[in-house]
């Protein structure tokens, strides 16, 4: 997969340096700051999954564009324990961790695709993307 | 040997410094001059091929050199002067040095490279020490600054406070928000607090989660938090991530949070009488007689 950018999540502040980089990809691609708002929430999102659970990983982004729409493709790829459960963790109100238990339901509802991949042992890739409409 | 190597350098001092200076001015158009005087550059270069030699001569770092650093951060010279100088310093160096001697073998070469080495590296490890020295400084001072800035309480009127939020919230900051609003609360006597989050980029569950429990806290010492500042873009995401801050008030700006905490205590605003309107009124009158 080639990819735009990426930005690797080692230390708190660099979930501040991916959601303003996504912030970026998107306000240039056309979304309203409405959506713009949404995806760097969802990159927040998925920026502090990998920093809380994994410890380290990156986050890609990706311009997407075909014949009649346009979006942003947001990755999140970390070496990570994996999710047990992934049914699990998709329901509102989960955390293993005391949170809010919102994350990735939440990610799942702002944006339009949203899909997951995870092996326990090996890590998780979560692959969101947007469309502009 | 090296004695030989180091006394031919130390000897022919002048011949090198008149190369480095060549050598080193052609490199003039890089962009580190572009708002230094000419006058300024030569100086300061005379003063940096001084400030090796002597510490060549001496087998070892000099104050001179600390002191010369120091200026130059000072002043605000950029560190690729010192390396680029330091490079051509080595390059200079070892063409003379080879142009001097009569016999190269490899062995030769090889020992007058580690010669100029032994000169050169410690200076740059120097040079490069003193300035991420300063930087790490800077930014230690400016990160104290910030935390400062984190986390303020204004008592805006008895018993209500307000907390503006500006910038991203991580979880060191959230911490600190947390012990400011309730040791503000007890101090200021608050019987509400008004959490402005204007200035807060993006809010999510952590942002949120952290919010709330705040706001709990509050709560249980007895008094109300009301949340302003929800612009409408975060309104939507939140409702989207599907959290629930039904638990306590909250207002889209400061105004309107205001308005309603004068309400909980009992006050609201009233519009003193305009004078100004009755004093016109009488010049009318005089006018007209």
């Amino acid at each position: 997969m080639d990819f735009q950018s990426c930005v690797n999540i080692k230390k708190e502040w660099d979930i501040v340096g991916a959601r303003q980089l996504g912030r970026d990809i998107a306000r240039k691609i056309g979304f309203g700051t409405v959506d713009q708002a949404r995806i760097a929430t969802a990159i927040s999102e998925l920026a502090r999954n990998i920093y809380l659970y994994a410890g380290t990983g990156k986050v890609c982004f990706e311009a997407l564009e075909e014949i009649d729409h346009k979006g942003i493709a947001i990755v999140a790829i970390d070496n990570g324990p994996g999710i047990q459960e992934i049914s699990q963790v998709m329901e509102d109100g989960f955390s293993t961790s005391g949170g809010l238990g919102a994350g990735l339901p939440g990610v799942k509802r702002l944006m339009d695709e949203f899909n997951i991949h995870s092996e326990e042992g090996k890590g998780t890739e979560i692959r969101v993307v947007k469309w502009l409409r | 040997m090296n004695k030989k190597i180091k006394n031919v350098v130390l000897d022919h001092s002048d011949a090198i410094v008149k190369m480095w200076l060549e050598e080193f001015d052609s490199n003039k158009e890089n962009d580190y001059t572009a708002t230094i005087s000419d006058e300024m550059f030569e100086s300061t270069n005379r003063e940096f091929v001084n400030v090796i030699f002597s510490s060549i001569e001496n087998q070892g770092l000099s104050t001179d050199l600390d002191d010369f650093s120091e200026r130059l951060i000072n002043l605000g010279w950029p560190l690729s002067y010192l390396t680029d100088g330091m490079q051509v310093f080595r390059r200079v160096i070892t063409d003379y040095i080879l142009k001097q001697s009569d016999k190269v073998d490899t062995d030769y070469f090889s020992e007058i490279l580690r010669e100029v080495d032994g000169w050169v590296d410690p200076i740059i490890n120097r040079l490069i020490n003193e300035y991420s020295g300063s930087w790490e400084h800077i930014v230690s001072l400016q990160r104290v600054a910030l935390q400062e800035l984190s986390a303020p309480l204004i008592p805006v009127m008895e018993n209500i406070t307000i907390m503006p939020l500006i910038g991203t919230i991580d979880t060191e900051r959230a911490k600190l928000i947390m012990e400011n609003l309730l040791d503000g609360v007890i101090k200021h006597n608050a019987e509400v607090v008004l959490i402005d989050i204007t200035g807060v980029p993006v809010v999510d569950t952590m942002v949120a989660h952290h919010i709330i429990q705040a706001a709990e806290a509050v709560r249980l010492i007895g008094s109300r938090c009301i949340l302003v500042g929800i612009r409408p873009e975060i309104a939507q995401t939140i409702v989207n991530l599907g959290i629930d801050l039904g638990k306590f008030p909250t207002k889209s700006s400061l105004r309107k949070g205001f308005e309603t905490a004068l309400e909980l205590t009992n006050r609201r605003i009233e519009e003193t009488q305009n004078n100004d309107e009755d004093i016109e009124k009488l010049i009318d009158s005089l006018d007209g007689e």
